[in-house]
């Protein structure tokens, strides 16, 4: 099977018919991939009646405007606005919540001597293994002892509860040069004063890394806003979409559906794409 | 691993670890702590008072025929949605790892539906297979194909699969395609010289080195098929047609929210948690070793 006696083939990378082939096979896979989307938007651009006579149109029709506006205004149950702007506050209180957690208690660990310490460094990391999915039902009660439910409150606490993000900037301080610390020491600085001026500046591209991932984690939520949201104007936006669908047979209003997906779709979409570098490293490192 | 310089003091450290550990207490052990205790209680039907039954609930559900379904139905599930989210990224990377010009620009185009939310995901494929209004739907019916994913239980599993594996392609391809680009030209190049073909290249080269890699997309896609894919299931089939898509984050879900069997679904999640921790401690065990890819 080694072929010896063909000429060195060399062709580490693909010429001529190859290459080609190489370019059809990848266009075809962004194709597919890229299907559902392009239907859903075409859906979100045509009436209901070319919906409901199958097949659909593949092509986008002229409703875009009375779709999108009909949705961000009125919605189904609530508007689509205010459900945006509810996956707005969850994901950023999330993203910078468990950074500022994570940022002072790495800070702590790691630049300071205390009592307890190993205690508190495992029980953080201990919260490491455990996603919301499995704790729901107690921590449903805790917020709703708290008088939680339905609040901000509620949608993002539970959530900021682990500690990856801490493992992360645990990590990255280690890597400082201990001169750093001991400059400022010697020169009186205090332990605050040495994290602002010092570590939080040299931190800054991983706290973006780090805020890319965690801000798609919190938009992406669907169980936890599913169960503590039961005013529809608490709502965010990827839960709420599985409520405009009528509960017996009446048909879906799949316009305004489709509509709502794609505005579901387009914040964290540009956060990846507009940030694809910060995207991978914070990728790669948080699953470090 | 310890700091040489420390700075002193203890009351301004114990401020900083303050929120942090506030925060897991009330919403991580705390509520780890109530579901370890509940699973050893069933309480009376007006929730006034709980009997303790000790590992009665465990014991109780491993007999249970719909919980055993369920895990089947969580390995095979799990095992479906890695392989259909691992090959078809592995074959893309493959072939974009070989194109000089323009390998970043399919990059960028399939990473995104990485963004997507696996509940958005799951109303896209509704909406293709729907059984009224779906395109795909529509065009099986002309080729003679008359899909059901509402009656078919078969066919309810294969929609959540690819549903859930889809947007995993873009995470896959990702780390795979960095992978592919770590390995030394060199090694494949002097293969090359050698006269090993392609596919012997593939084989004996380049699976063997993306090996770390590989191990570790299957965790990580086992772990998301777990746990993350409720949004899909709840979107598409809400567990049904006849539990046959319900998965077990799925049915601590149905069974403590919608049924309120307290007592089962504490002891469901104690179950998941063992499961979690074991594939985290897996997990851990070969992230040393895809460092040094």
């Amino acid at each position: 099977m080694t072929h010896r006696s063909d000429p060195p083939p060399g062709m580490v990378e693909k010429r001529g018919a190859g290459l080609w082939l190489s370019h059809v096979m990848m266009i075809c896979g962004v194709l597919i991939v890229f299907f559902p989307i392009w239907l859903a938007f075409v859906a979100s651009t045509v009436t209901q009646p070319e919906i409901v006579q199958p097949p659909m149109p593949l092509w986008p029709g002229d409703q875009f405007f009375n779709n999108y506006r009909e949705a961000l205004l009125s919605g189904v149950n609530v508007p689509v606005a205010t459900m945006l702007l509810n996956s707005l506050i969850m994901a950023m209180g999330i993203a910078i919540g468990k950074i500022i957690i994570s940022l002072l208690s790495a800070f702590a660990i790691v630049y300071f001597k205390f009592p307890g310490k190993m205690i508190f460094f495992w029980l953080i990391f201990l919260t490491l293994m455990l996603p919301v999915e499995v704790r729901i039902v107690p921590t449903y009660e805790v917020i709703a002892g708290f008088g939680m439910l339905n609040s901000y409150g509620g949608l993002i606490l539970p959530l900021i509860a682990s500690a990856t993000a801490t493992f992360l900037f645990r990590q990255f301080f280690m890597t400082v040069p201990d001169e750093l610390a001991e400059a400022a020491r010697v020169d009186g600085a205090s332990p605050m004063r040495f994290f602002w001026d010092i570590l939080f500046p040299m931190s800054r591209t991983n706290i973006a890394a780090l805020f890319v991932i965690l801000f798609i984690y919190g938009w992406n939520q669907y169980l936890w806003p599913l169960l503590i949201t039961t005013d529809p104007e608490m709502n965010t936006i990827v839960m709420g979409i599985k409520q405009m669908f009528p509960s017996g047979d009446d048909v879906a209003n799949w316009p305004v559906i489709m509509a709502t997906s794609i505005l579901a779709m387009i914040p964290p979409v540009i956060v990846v794409i507009s940030m694809q570098k910060l995207f991978v490293r914070g990728l790669v490192d948080s699953e470090k | 691993m310890e700091k040489r310089v420390t700075f002193k003091g203890w009351l301004l450290p114990l401020l900083l670890i303050a929120p942090q550990v506030i925060i897991s207490a009330i919403f991580f052990f705390y509520p780890a702590g109530q579901a370890i205790w509940q699973s050893l209680f069933i309480p009376d039907p007006f929730g006034l008072s709980m009997q303790y039954v000790g590992l009665g609930n465990f014991e109780y559900l491993l007999s249970d025929p719909y919980y055993r379904t369920s895990f089947l139905t969580t390995a095979i599930f799990s095992t479906l949605v890695t392989l259909c989210s691992m090959i078809p990224a592995l074959f893309l990377a493959v072939v974009a790892d070989r194109l000089i010009k323009g390998a970043g620009v399919y990059r960028t185009m399939l990473i995104w539906p990485y963004a997507v939310a696996p509940a958005i995901a799951g109303v896209l494929w509704l909406f293709m297979f729907n059984t009224r209004v779906g395109v795909v739907s529509w065009y099986l019916g002309h080729l003679g194909y008359d899909w059901n994913h509402v009656l078919n239980g078969g066919e309810a599993m294969g929609l959540v699969v690819v549903a859930s594996a889809w947007g995993r392609i873009s995470y896959n391809f990702l780390f795979f395609f960095a992978a592919l680009q770590a390995i030394p030209k060199s090694v494949i190049e002097a293969a090359a010289i050698d006269g090993a073909r392609f596919w012997r290249r593939f084989w004996t080269i380049v699976l063997p080195l993306l090996s770390p890699t590989t191990f570790f997309l299957l965790v990580v896609n086992i772990v998301y098929a777990f746990f993350e894919t409720f949004g899909v299931i709840h979107t598409i089939t809400s567990g049904g047609p006849q539990q046959s898509t319900t998965i077990l984050v799925y049915k601590v879900f149905s069974d403590g929210f919608v049924g309120q069997d307290l007592g089962s679904s504490a002891a469901q999640s104690v179950i998941l948690l063992v499961v979690v921790g074991a594939l985290t401690v897996f997990q851990f065990k070969f992230v040393e070793r895809r460092v040094h890819y």
